[in-house]
């Protein structure tokens, strides 16, 4: 079936079968490699995007669903050149180390701070939920306060 | 799926790297390498001083096998060692950099391409890549830089001795000329007979937390992982894994799956099937409609496994001996169990692979580029320089990726359908088929003097293999080894004040495949010796901390592990006031030749379905040695410790009916944000004039750490991983 939806603002359609993951839609028709597979079941978020703002694991999200819709991903996530409050965080706290599990961890971050601009522990422990193996965890941490910091001094 | 009516560019990206393998490159040069230091013949003496007896590099390549300098003058850096999340490719930046006399801006780090480029002889792991390379490495990029100054002098017509470096522009009575200059122009590259690489007090790259060289395209979601390749035509494939533990592949009826939309062929090999088509998802569906015929040799139950397992019941091996052994009634006995572990890393293991009549290209994420070479050489029947291996940046390694015979199913795949494939493994597939760690038994047993000190100790470790069986390791040296390094690594007692001390190392053969995991052995050796340590303090009447300072030697590792252990308890807090209801537990190890010392800070808190343990702060002391990069060296001991934490704390993985479980994240269940500590904090002591390893050490002391706590705080001893589960039992 042909699926419309806009993806880091730009129109696209897709004729698939409207079963197939979101995730896999993203990756290798549209070419953005930044979403990851990390389980394909909805446990790890390594495959975390934005649906209409939402945080959403695409691995678990059939694509008939995004119709009409807006999605954005790690690639769109920056501002042109302008890094995003949350990759600003990133760089600043030198968070990644294999890398991998990253973009998933971001894109929870900014949809978070977009709802509860200024997280507590507690509301960082609730909502980020994803599993990074290389445990960059208390680097994660400082970044999404440093990132709410810097979202609301951009404010 | 169709194809997508607006493709989008950035994939291309991902290509862009191969071009540098084709440009301007400098001539050859020849620098001499290092010995290899040989192996002393007795077995013993190789097991107590094995940090001194570890073979030492040797790079015997060219300068320009390592280094391109472009006519842009960019410097770009095969490297060997791969980037699997551990900062190896910035600690070598650093050191290229100090020696060529540039910012480390203008090193390009690249996985060096097994065509053409420096393989690795062993595995990236083992925490080796810094610590084996600094030496060589800094010799080679010094010989580089001589060659280049020789050249510059002899264009601008004046003595070496005169120019001037400064970040790849060298200059001399007011001429200058970059080194990208020099590599056009030059034509003569003479190794130099001697190479004089920098003092230390004029460092200036080296020692310095640069923001890690690949931190950019990971904070931009760059395609730089091997799953995230893509070539012209290429399909996607999976292969159908075993759903059980030794079982091998009999037949497979796939009428149905062939006729599915999308599927291209299911390729059926003498050892697997496998079903590719124009997509993964549509891949997915087809292979749920493929009916195998799978034979398992024998029904297995955690219970037998747990029994075989046990001290005394596989063969042993002597690995430390001191005084004299002890046998008499009334020795304090305890023992520790530990349950197998997966790796868990987040990219699943697979590979972009193709194969035409003579030749065969591989983008993988590989801790062994060679020897995968080899292996896939093998079974194509090339000759290997036929198969060129290109490592990618991995997402997570941890001992998961130093055996990837997976590359040779996608290259068997792709043969039979003349395409390029797309091969990775579901989540499932990555656990059923894991090659787990090891699970431990240990016995240990002790005898205090009337001083509270101890007279005698005894440790006895069982496990399945570890570095047996693997490909970095060989049958000879596991012959002449006798012991399993991966399951006794750890284990050794370092309080040798202790007179008398006698550890064994027990081997047994277990149904399935287990493997070096992070740290091989040193985290269940160091969780059992440092709990019963505490134990024996506790026994004693003693404090742990005083009780461990007392037992180190005062050699000069014993002096350096005695300092970490201060440190870190000094800056806990130790012997101080806490906040209430929190308590600390200590622990320590000095496997190789990183000391290093953990305190956890612990309470016991209630969530309403029951009491658990949390961890709010992690104290480390760690002396690796010289450092290249503190802040790759706190980032990793922060990820070791987590990683430590999350497998003492919760995952276990245990075999019923011959099953894996559990085969997905959640039930393995892995420390998310809310287990981890809010703080991690990191001491460095520096010392020596060698960077040692930093990866695998922090691994160890944290279990028992966590352990030591939860029995200060409620005097119940915790002897089995993993502890919270153990915790919830004898709670109730
Ligand atoms: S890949 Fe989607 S949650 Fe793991
Ligand atoms: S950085 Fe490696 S899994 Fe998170």
């Amino acid at each position: 079936m042909k699926i419309q939806f806009k993806i880091n603002g730009q129109a696209q359609t897709v004729d698939v079968d409207g079963k197939t993951p979101l995730l896999w839609v993203i990756r290798d028709l549209l070419g953005l490699k930044g979403t990851k597979f990390g389980c394909g079941k909805a446990a790890c978020g390594a495959c975390t995007i934005h649906v209409d703002g939402n945080a959403i694991r695409s691995c678990s999200y059939a694509v008939k669903f995004a119709e009409g819709k807006e999605i954005t991903t790690i690639e769109g996530l920056s501002d042109g050149d302008n890094l995003h409050p949350v990759q600003q965080a990133w760089k600043e706290e030198i968070v990644p180390q294999c890398g991998y599990c990253q973009p998933g961890f971001m894109m929870a971050t900014a949809a978070m701070i977009e709802k509860i601009p200024n997280p507590t522990d507690e509301d960082i422990d609730n909502n980020i939920i994803n599993i990074c193996r290389c445990g960059t965890y208390t680097r994660m941490r400082k970044a999404i306060h440093r990132a709410a910091e810097i979202k609301n001094n951009n404010a | 799926m169709s194809q997508a009516e607006n493709n989008n560019e950035k994939t291309k990206k991902s290509f862009s790297r191969r071009k540098f393998l084709v440009r301007a490159s400098i001539g050859a040069g020849v620098l001499v390498g290092l010995p290899i230091i040989g192996i002393n013949p007795l077995r013993r003496s190789l097991f107590e001083n094995l940090e001194s007896m570890l073979p030492e590099y040797a790079i015997t390549d060219p300068a320009t096998t390592w280094f391109e300098v472009t006519a842009d003058n960019k410097i770009f850096f095969h490297s060997p060692k791969v980037e699997m999340g551990q900062g190896a490719f910035t600690g070598l930046a650093q050191i290229a950099a100090e020696e060529l006399e540039v910012d480390i801006e203008k090193i390009n780090m690249l996985h060096a391409t097994t065509a053409g480029r420096p393989i690795d002889p062993r595995s990236t792991g083992g925490s080796d890549s810094i610590s084996a390379l600094f030496a060589p490495l800094r010799e080679l990029a010094a010989g580089l830089r001589e060659m280049i100054k020789n050249n510059a002098a002899e264009i601008l017509g004046v003595s070496a001795a005169s120019l001037k470096l400064a970040n790849g522009v060298i200059s001399a009575n007011g001429k200058s000329i970059t080194y990208g200059e020099v590599v056009q122009q030059a034509n003569k590259w003479e190794a130099p007979k001697e190479v004089r690489v920098k003092a230390r007090k004029d460092f200036k790259v080296i020692g310095k937390p640069i923001p890690r060289v690949d931190l950019m395209p990971k904070i931009l979601g760059e395609p730089i992982f091997s799953i995230d390749q893509e070539l012209p035509g290429m399909l996607y494939a999976m292969v159908i894994r075993p759903p059980k533990i030794d079982t091998q592949y009999k037949i497979a009826d796939a009428s149905k799956a062939e006729l599915m939309p999308g599927i291209v062929k299911v390729v059926k090999e003498k050892d697997f099937v496998a079903v590719v088509g124009k997509s993964r998802p549509e891949v997915e569906m087809a292979i749920r409609a493929v009916k195998v015929d799978w034979e398992t040799n024998k029904n297995w139950n955690q219970e037998e496994i747990l029994e075989m397992t046990k001290v005394g019941k596989g063969e042993d091996q002597l690995i430390q001996k001191q005084g004299s052994k002890i046998k008499e009634e009334g020795l304090i006995e305890f023992e520790y169990t530990t349950p197998a572990g997966a790796h868990a890393q987040l990219e699943p293991n697979g590979s972009v692979a193709h194969v035409t009549a003579d030749k065969a290209i591989l983008y993988i994420s590989t801790q062994v580029p060679g020897i995968t070479r080899k292996e896939v050489a093998e079974a194509l029947g090339f000759e290997e320089e036929q198969v060129e291996v290109q490592p990618t940046y991995l997402g997570g390694g941890f001992g998961r990726k130093l055996h990837t015979p997976n590359s040779v199913q996608a290259a068997l795949i792709s043969k039979a359908v003349g395409k390029a494939v797309h091969v990775f493994y579901s989540r499932k597939d990555e656990f059923q088929t894991q090659k787990f760690r090891p699970p431990s038994h240990h016995v240990l047993k002790a005898k205090l003097n009337d001083k509270g000190m101890i007279d005698y100790i005894e440790h006895h470790v069982s496990a399945g293999n570890a570095s047996f069986g693997s490909p970095i390791s060989s049958k000879g040296l596991e012959m002449f080894m006798g012991a399993d390094l991966g399951i006794w690594s750890g284990g050794r007692i370092n309080y040798t004040k202790i007179p008398n001390i006698r550890f064994y190392s027990w081997h047994v053969e277990l149904p399935f495949a287990t493997t070096m995991w992070r740290a091989p052995g040193v985290m269940a050796n160091t969780f059992a010796v440092e709990s019963f340590m505490d134990e024996l303090a506790h026994a004693a009447g003693k404090d742990p901390l005083e009780f461990r300072l007392v037992h180190l030697p005062d050699n000069e590792k014993g002096q350096r592990q005695k300092a970490v252990l201060k440190a870190a308890a000094e800056k806990a807090g130790w012997g101080k006031n806490l906040p209430e209801g929190r308590v600390l537990g200590i622990a320590t190890s000095g496997e190789l030749a990183t000391v290093i010392a953990e305190v956890a800070e612990v309470s016991i808190e209630n969530d309403g379905y029951g009491d658990y343990i949390k961890v709010h702060k992690v104290t480390c002391a760690i002396d690796a040695g010289m450092i290249i990069n503190p802040d790759g060296v706190k980032a990793q001991v922060e990820g070791g410790v987590m990683m430590g934490l999350s497998a003492s704390m919760y995952e276990k993985i245990e075999i019923n009916d011959s099953r894996v479980q559990p085969t997905i994240y959640g039930p393995y269940r892995i420390a998310m944000m809310k287990d981890a500590p809010k703080e991690i904090e990191v001491i460095i002591i520096e010392s020596g004039d060698k960077p040692l390893g930093v990866g695998e050490p922090p691994i160890g002391p944290i279990g028992a750490a966590i352990g030591n706590a939860v029995f200060s705080l409620t005097g119940k001893r915790l002897r089995k991983l993993p502890l919270a589960e153990e915790f919830a039992k004898v709670s109730s």
